[in-house]
């Protein structure tokens, strides 16, 4: 009964905020100096077309109108059409987002799978050389800028030693020999799916580099975190009594200590999984990969205001969720904090 | 007197720190008999945990026993390997800590810590562990056991968690139990019942109970003897009876005055003025001596060493040798 309590007033709140986000996105693309009905028609365009244009949008109409218009279409699922191409955003969204999901959701599994043991090793040879290591590596990771680095791993493992692809999603050719069935947009999930074994191991290779570039951050930031989180809860009476009661050492660590540690780096997951994804749109131009980063890029610069504000509300709407889930993880975690 | 079970044989331990080496411990020597309570008291920073951890060997990195034998049933633990530690701890020798509510691991359920602790030393199976730790809870005298093993531990009340960490020792019946200031943290008369409760499982499981506490109200209910210690040094040993009817040190005459008597209302309490000295390493002659009453010219320069004062009772003073402590 709590539990759901709980959940109801997070979701409650998550509305909230969201509603927030549109009210600042939609001022915000109001307030940059430009016509919308202008770069709508191009740069030919006559004075009495672009007020003709400007009365088709609405936007001769008060703010406060066009807002509330504005929500009206979200809600029906209607993100308005992208300046550029004058296809439906939510198209251009939904088009491309696999691909970036597909990428960031390998660079976060990376992440947990690398970082979260990296941090407990580190804590438990605490100032031993494995944990100066893990520390000096982590800080690399967090500091390295993505652009750097995926421009050296390229030249590494590319250019010099030759074992995986320079860019892209999958290789051209595999488009004539083995052909991906497209059932999810998922390329890894659909080649399992379909058995496509050839397309399978080219699509994983292409997503080395580009997932390994952008793990880099949150591996280092993740393994500083469980270290840190671990050397506290190692120092905490219960450990003490574990070890009182004679219990070994793997399980103190890796189950009792864990448990407890992963509370906090949960949260730092939470934080970097929405901050990797604006990584990700570095990550997709270095590599061209045909995702929502090169879209977003695109449409900044053309101040394609209608793909802006659906980027945002979508890329807003993602971090509410994944910040839902890790508090929902959380209380179910740690059984003191739903009922607080 | 028959083979103690556990004896403490001249056991030094130092703490390294950022400022120097600190003498935790000097010169402590004990013995525990088979079924006994032994109580060791004393003040804050006397040594009293430490003594207790040095047995189990849990003793922080900075901490090293630079001296000293700790023979249990006959073997120096100090010998063992770390494995070997291991084995002991939990099923020979159990250790239960001062606040419950920081000492059980508060994201697992009460079963799953005890069915861990059980099958770790028995490795029996999840169904057999089960019925022994509700066979454990009953003995502890915790009701409607389901309930309990499915709770986590902020949800039961300070008495009940110190019941169900004193299950968790006895969980593998080891021969001693070290209970450091168990009562300390809960209400008066939860207190009373736990001290009962930990002598009732002394005698009907024969096993043998370190108590430490500062309360010596508590050591004259519960221990049948006792060490006092000061500044990381035994100053007084023996029968509970006769070190509290003829006390033979000033540091625990003076503890004895310390305990607020309802006959003795409206008085004044009596204090120990001053405090432990933190470093026993630095003190030269007797550690007492600072905050003694009868301190002379000697205390200040030798160290006195415990001498017998009567049977089994011995006291670490040159007052006796002078006369009586008054």
């Amino acid at each position: 009964m709590r539990k759901l309590e709980f959940l109801i007033r997070r979701l409650l709140t998550s509305f909230l905020v969201l509603i927030g986000v549109s009210i600042i996105t939609f001022a915000l693309a109001r307030i940059v100096p430009s016509n919308p009905a202008a770069l709508y028609i191009g740069p030919r365009a006559r004075p009495e077309d672009i007020e003709r244009v400007s009365r088709e949008l609405g936007l001769d109409k008060p703010i406060t109108v066009q807002y509330i218009r504005y929500m009206k279409d979200v809600l029906h699922g209607d993100l308005g059409n992208s300046i550029a191409t004058k296809r439906p955003v939510r198209q251009e969204i939904s088009g491309r987002f696999p691909a970036t999901l597909e990428l960031l959701f390998t660079a976060m599994l990376l992440a947990v799978v690398i970082g979260v043991p990296l941090g407990v090793i580190s804590a438990q040879w605490q100032g031993k050389w494995v944990d100066v290591i893990v520390r000096t590596s982590s800080i690399f990771g967090v500091s390295m800028p993505a652009f750097w680095l995926g421009l050296l791993v390229q030249i590494i493992f590319f250019r010099s030693l030759g074992w995986l692809p320079l860019s892209g999603r999958v290789d051209s050719d595999l488009r004539f020999t083995n052909p991906i069935e497209i059932i999810t947009n998922f390329y890894l999930l659909d080649t399992i799916l379909t058995h496509n074994w050839i397309a399978f191991k080219d699509v994983a290779l292409h997503l080395v580099l580009p997932a390994f570039t952008l793990a880099a951050y949150p591996i280092g930031l993740i393994a500083r975190m469980t270290r840190a989180a671990m050397i506290e809860v190692m120092g905490q009476d219960y450990i003490r009594s574990a070890r009182a009661y004679g219990l070994p050492n793997r399980l103190i660590i890796y189950a009792l200590a864990l448990k407890n540690a992963i509370g906090p780096t949960l949260t730092v997951i939470g934080l970097t999984v929405a901050y990797s994804l604006t990584g990700a749109f570095f990550v997709e131009v270095i590599y061209n990969w045909p995702g929502l980063g090169l879209f977003t890029v695109h449409s900044l610069l053309n101040i394609d205001y209608p793909a802006i504000m659906g980027i945002t509300l979508f890329g807003a709407t993602g971090y509410i969720f994944i910040n839902l889930i890790v508090d929902i993880l959380q209380a179910w975690i740690d059984p003191r904090i739903s009922l607080n | 007197m028959t083979m103690p079970l556990l004896q403490v044989q001249h056991l030094h331990m130092e703490f390294k720190t950022s400022r120097g080496t600190l003498r935790a411990l000097n010169d402590v020597t004990f013995d525990v008999q088979p079924g006994e309570i032994f109580g060791i008291v004393g003040e804050t920073g006397c040594g009293k945990t430490v003594t207790g951890l040095s047995i189990l060997g849990l003793l922080p990195q900075s901490a090293t026993i630079t001296q000293g034998r700790i023979l249990f049933d006959g073997n120096d633990l100090l010998k063992y390997s770390s494995k070997e530690m291991r084995k002991v701890r939990g099923a020979q020798i159990a250790m239960i800590f001062q606040d419950p509510t920081t000492s059980l691991n508060p994201v697992f359920t009460l079963g799953k810590q005890l069915s861990w602790v059980i099958r770790e030393h028995f490795g029996i199976s999840e169904k057999e562990a089960r019925l022994r730790i509700s066979q454990m809870f009953e003995s502890v005298g915790l009701p409607d056991v389901e309930r309990i093993m499915r709770s986590y531990p902020h949800q039961l009340s300070g008495g009940m968690q110190q019941r169900v960490m004193i299950a968790l020792a006895l969980a593998c019946q080891p021969k001693l139990l070290i209970a450091d200031e168990p009562t300390t943290s809960l209400d008066v008369t939860i207190q009373a019942q736990i001290l009962a409760l930990l002598k009732e499982l002394c005698n009907r499981f024969g096993i043998s109970i370190i108590l430490i506490t500062h309360n010596l109200g508590v050591i004259a209910k519960t221990c049948d003897r006792l060490a006092v210690l000061y500044a990381g040094r035994v100053v007084e040993s023996g029968p509970t009876r006769d070190v509290f009817k003829n006390p033979q040190h000033p540091y625990t005459n003076g503890l004895m005055r310390a305990i607020p008597k309802p006959s003795r209302h409206g008085e004044r309490m009596e204090v120990i003025p001053g405090t432990v000295p933190l470093n026993s390493g630095d003190v030269v002659g007797c550690a007492f001596a600072p905050r003694c009453k009868f301190t002379m010219e000697r205390c200040r320069q030798e160290t006195p060493t415990l001498e017998a004062v009567g049977y089994d009772h011995y006291a670490a003073c040159f007052l006796r040798e002078e006369n009586r402590v008054g």
